[in-house]
């Protein structure tokens, strides 16, 4: 089946079956590739994407349920927060892998557009979804605190 | 590590006949693996005088000025990319912005990791081999640059400055590298590159420069395995026994093969591989096979009985791998504490899953990406498979999304699955191996399961007289191209290293090792024997320390005499935590650990909050650590405290149980990792150091553990022998 979605501002046609999880329509039908599996059920944001300006995990988002949304991936991702992260991230040299970063920041920015000054409890709160096998936590907590910073300046 | 020497003559002889590495390398081992000295470049003239850019196996430079640099480790997040260019930055006396990094293909003549004397990346070695390796790529590139300006510019060599990446002349000439980089690398390569002096150093030991790859990995940018698409690849996905050892007895694969996007089914050694147009579509034709497996040679015990028979072997003399006399010792002790310690089974579960690309072209060429972290024996089993000569053969290696060893695998699993699946079609359409995270967590190559028994004694005086240990478990290297060189009398080093040479003076040392034979496949996990040894060996210290009065790091210090590296990291880190002068807020506990790894000392000091309800929360991690020259102390600080996170989570609450043959986990809820809201705050000190540079990927984990330990033994009272701490309620 066909569907019509808006992707990173471009309206796109996506043919796939409605069953298949949006990750794979982006990976694999639209060869965007920022978007990243990581466990396929949920459990680690590596897939986080934004659908009509919320974070969503795209392996639990379905073709057949988009119909006219708006999705944003990493690699065009520019709202204020997004942009005052990467700058964070790159002062702080947040990734090691980097295999879990996209989703790391796209549920970054999320949490930051709802809470401009989060709490370690807050960032506890939005961010435990989201798995880094590399334990780069400690840098990213640090780089939200810090993106706040960029925000509020 | 000379372990992999043995490799050379066993498993790539017959294909590589001529390979010689002794011809360019002099190496010298010495106590400190990995440290390397006095060797010359590899090539000189080689690649040279081409006059197109090449300067040697490791540096290219464009007209435009761009400094490639060709990494021949791979990079899994432990930031190796950036090490390897701010070497090569240092001595070329680049500007930081005009620095790239590329990994080089696999070819040990050039590229071997001259620890071992093949290609690959593991034991925290790729600082410390490249150290003078890649700076003398840089210095002779360097020297070649100012060759060719003074030629040109008809002035003298030694006139000649290079500052930020800008060849200048006192007469006010002025070039880019990019201007003389054709006619410098027809130059011939100095026969010694001069190296800079430490006072002359704008990049090692210095920060402000950053990751090499920091902005692409914010914008989704880099590409990994996952990510490599092929004209007309499909996605293969693979049917594993559901216990080791078995193997396809039958399979009806009518109703996957009818299922959409399904393009072929087809057998190979490990299952039963589903090709497919799109991951998707494999996944769903995977479910809908029909397999019966022959369970003739499975493993079908359960972890439980494994744990319960190596209890019992812990009770009996083992192979004894350190020899003392402490029978006699233990009859002057005043105090035995005993215990018996449990490690469970761990999986790497890297975020990306495992993965490689394959493009075969029967009897002519097979290109492979992936994530490779053994060049030169994934490269050697590929040519197997594919039946072709290594040199048909090509392995691009990509950045991983982790390993943590997973991806150093002597079988290559992933990559020899891939090369079969496309030699199974024919090679008529490149094929992309993805294995889910249900494949990661269920798919073996395991930290082993271990049981070890430590018995020591103390004396009137409160000193350590005798110390008896024995471990149980599984060899890493047996039956592996490894074995050679990593088993020595029977004792596998991983088996014991971190117990065989101890820092503290105990008197009278024994150390046995029983190996034992299960069919479940292990492997080496991020500091491998040091994953347990550590534990075992410095919560015993505190128990001892406890049960004598003694405050644990005074009876450290105590008893490290001989050990000056060891007291300085704990020295340094009690200072920096304030040890015995801080007051901590009420329900918080302090422990402490020290622990030597592949070269490179830890010590560090956990502040632990033990809740009302009993369950625990690490705040706050100080951590201090010497391993020579820092080269990137920012990348040293990220690993120390990515290696604490590692560490930590599997301490908590990791454990894969076996029953009946069958892994009982499968996901990130039943193997849960460590999360944001577990990771306690990180800092870290270096020790100044003038010594040859070791590791800091691995050295991070082994302490972790048994500080935490440490800190609800002096908090509670409670002892934690069997890990993880989720058996005792604590987490």
């Amino acid at each position: 089946m066909t569907i019509q979605v808006t992707i990173n501002g471009e309206a796109r046609t996506l043919d796939a079956s409605p069953d298949m999880p949006l990750l794979w329509a982006l990976r694999d039908e639209l060869k965007m590739t920022g978007t990243k599996f990581g466990c396929g059920v949920g459990l680690c944001g590596a897939c986080t994407v934004h659908l009509n300006g919320s974070a969503v995990r795209s392996c639990q988002t379905y073709v057949g349920d988009v119909e006219g949304a708006e999705i944003t991936t990493i690699e065009a991702v520019d709202t204020r927060e997004a942009v005052a992260l990467r700058t964070a991230w790159a002062e702080l040299d947040v990734p090691q892998c980097g295999y879990c970063q996209s989703g790391q920041i796209m549920q970054a920015a999320d949490l930051l557009k709802a809470t401009p000054k989060p709490t370690d409890a807050d960032i506890d709160a939005a961010m435990d979804g989201n798995v880094c096998r590399c334990a780069t936590y400690h840098r990213i907590r640090a780089g939200i605190h810090r993106a706040a910073e960029i925000l509020e300046a | 590590m000379k372990f992999l020497k043995n490799m050379m003559q066993t498993e790539l002889a017959p294909h590589d006949p001529g390979m010689s590495r002794r011809s360019f390398l002099k190496v010298t081992g010495g106590a400190t693996a990995g440290l390397v000295v006095g060797f010359t470049l590899p090539v000189s003239g080689a690649n040279a005088a081409q006059g197109d850019g090449t300067f040697n196996p490791f540096v290219r430079i464009a007209p435009d000025g761009t400094v490639t640099v060709l990494n021949k480790h791979l990079d899994m997040g432990q930031g190796n990319m950036t090490g390897l260019l701010s070497l090569v930055a240092e001595e070329l006396d680049a500007d930081w912005g005009q620095m790239k990094g590329e990994f080089a293909p696999s070819d040990p003549k050039k590229y071997a990791n001259l620890s071992w004397g093949v290609q690959g990346t593991g034991g925290s070695s790729a600082i410390p081999n490249s150290f003078i390796q890649y700076r003398e790529a840089g210095a002779a590139a360097k020297a070649m640059l100012i060759a060719a300006a003074a030629q040109s510019w008809k002035v003298k060599a030694s006139e000649i400055t290079v500052e930020n990446g800008v060849i200048a002349h006192p007469s006010g000439k002025k070039a880019g590298f990019g201007d003389f980089a054709a006619l410098a690398s027809a130059e011939t390569p100095p026969e010694k590159p001069q190296l800079k002096s430490p006072d002359q150093f704008n990049f090692i030991g210095k920060t402000g420069y950053g990751r090499v790859d920091t902005t692409s990995k914010s914008v989704g940018g880099t590409i990994y395995t996952q990510d490599i698409d092929r004209p007309g690849m499909l996605i293969a996905v693979v049917a594993r026994p559901p216990k080791f050892g078995a193997t396809v007895k039958s399979v009806d694969d009518k109703a996957a093969r009818e299922m959409k996007g399904v393009k072929d089914v087809v057998r190979i050694p490990q299952g039963v591989a589903v090709l497919a147009d799109n991951t998707w579509n494999a996944m769903q034709a995977r479910s809908a096979l029909e397999i019966t497996w022959d369970e003739t040679n499975a493993e079908t015990r359960s972890t439980k009985d494994i744990a319960a028979h190596y209890r019992e072997l812990s009770e009996k003399p083992g192979t004894v791998a350190v020899e003392g006399e402490t029978d006699k010792a233990f009859e002057k002790a005043k105090t035995v504490v005993e215990a018996t310690y449990e490690f469970p089974y761990l999986a790497h579960a890297p975020m990306e899953p495992m993965n490689a690309v394959a493009e075969l072209k029967p009897g002519q060429s097979l290109e492979i990406w992936t994530g490779s972290q053994l060049q030169t024996l994934d490269h050697n089993i590929a040519s197997k498979i594919a039946e072709l000569p290594m040199e048909k053969v090509k392995i691009h290696t990509l950045y991983a999304g982790g390993s943590f060893g997973r991806r150093a695998n002597p079988t290559s699993d992933f990559i020899n699955e891939a090369v079969h699946i496309a030699k199974a079609i024919g090679g008529r359409q490149p094929v992309k191996l993805v294995w889910s995270r249900e494949d990661d967590i269920k798919g073996g190559y395991y930290r082993p399961l271990y049981v070890h028994k430590v018995r020591a004694g103390l004396n009137d005086a409160g000193e350590i007289v005798a110390w008896h240990h024995r471990i149980v478990g599984q060899s890493i290297v047996k039956g592996t191209p490894f074995e050679g060189g990593l088993v020595k009398n029977g004792i596998d080093h991983t088996s014991v290293e971190g117990a065989s040479h101890l820092p503290y003076d105990v008197g009278a040392h024994q150390l046995e090792l029983h190996t034992t034979d299960v069919g479940v496949p292990v492997l080496w996990w991020r500091s491998v024997g040091s994953t347990h040894t550590a534990y075992a060996v410095e919560t015993m210290m505190d128990r001892l320390a406890k049960s004598s009065g003694q405050d644990p790091v005074e009876f450290r210090l105590k008893h490290m005499t001989s050990s000056p590296r060891e007291m300085g990291v704990l020295k340094l880190a009690a200072e920096k935590a304030g040890w015995g002068a801080k007051k901590l807020p009420d329900g918080v506990h302090r422990g402490v650990a020290v622990h030597k790894s592949f070269g490179t000392y830890v010590a560090q000091i956990a502040d632990v909050h033990v809740r009302d309800d009993g369950t625990v929360k690490v705040e706050r991690v100080t951590c201090a650590v010497d391993l020579g020259v820092a080269v990137n102390p920012d990348q040293i600080a990220a690993q120390m405290e990515g290696g604490i996170g590692y560490g930590l989570g599997a301490i908590l609450r990791n454990r894969i149980d076996i029953e009946n043959g069958e892994v009982q986990q499968s996901q990130f809820y039943d193997y849960e990792p460590l999360r944001m809201s577990d990771m306690p705050f990180v800092e870290t000190h270096i020790v100044p150091s003038t010594e040859a540079p070791t590791g800091a990927g691995e050295p991070g984990t082994p302490p972790i553990g048994p500080a935490v330990a440490n800190a609800i033994l002096w908090g509670t009272g409670k002892t934690i022998d069997a890990l993880p701490f989720s058996r005792h309620g604590l987490t």
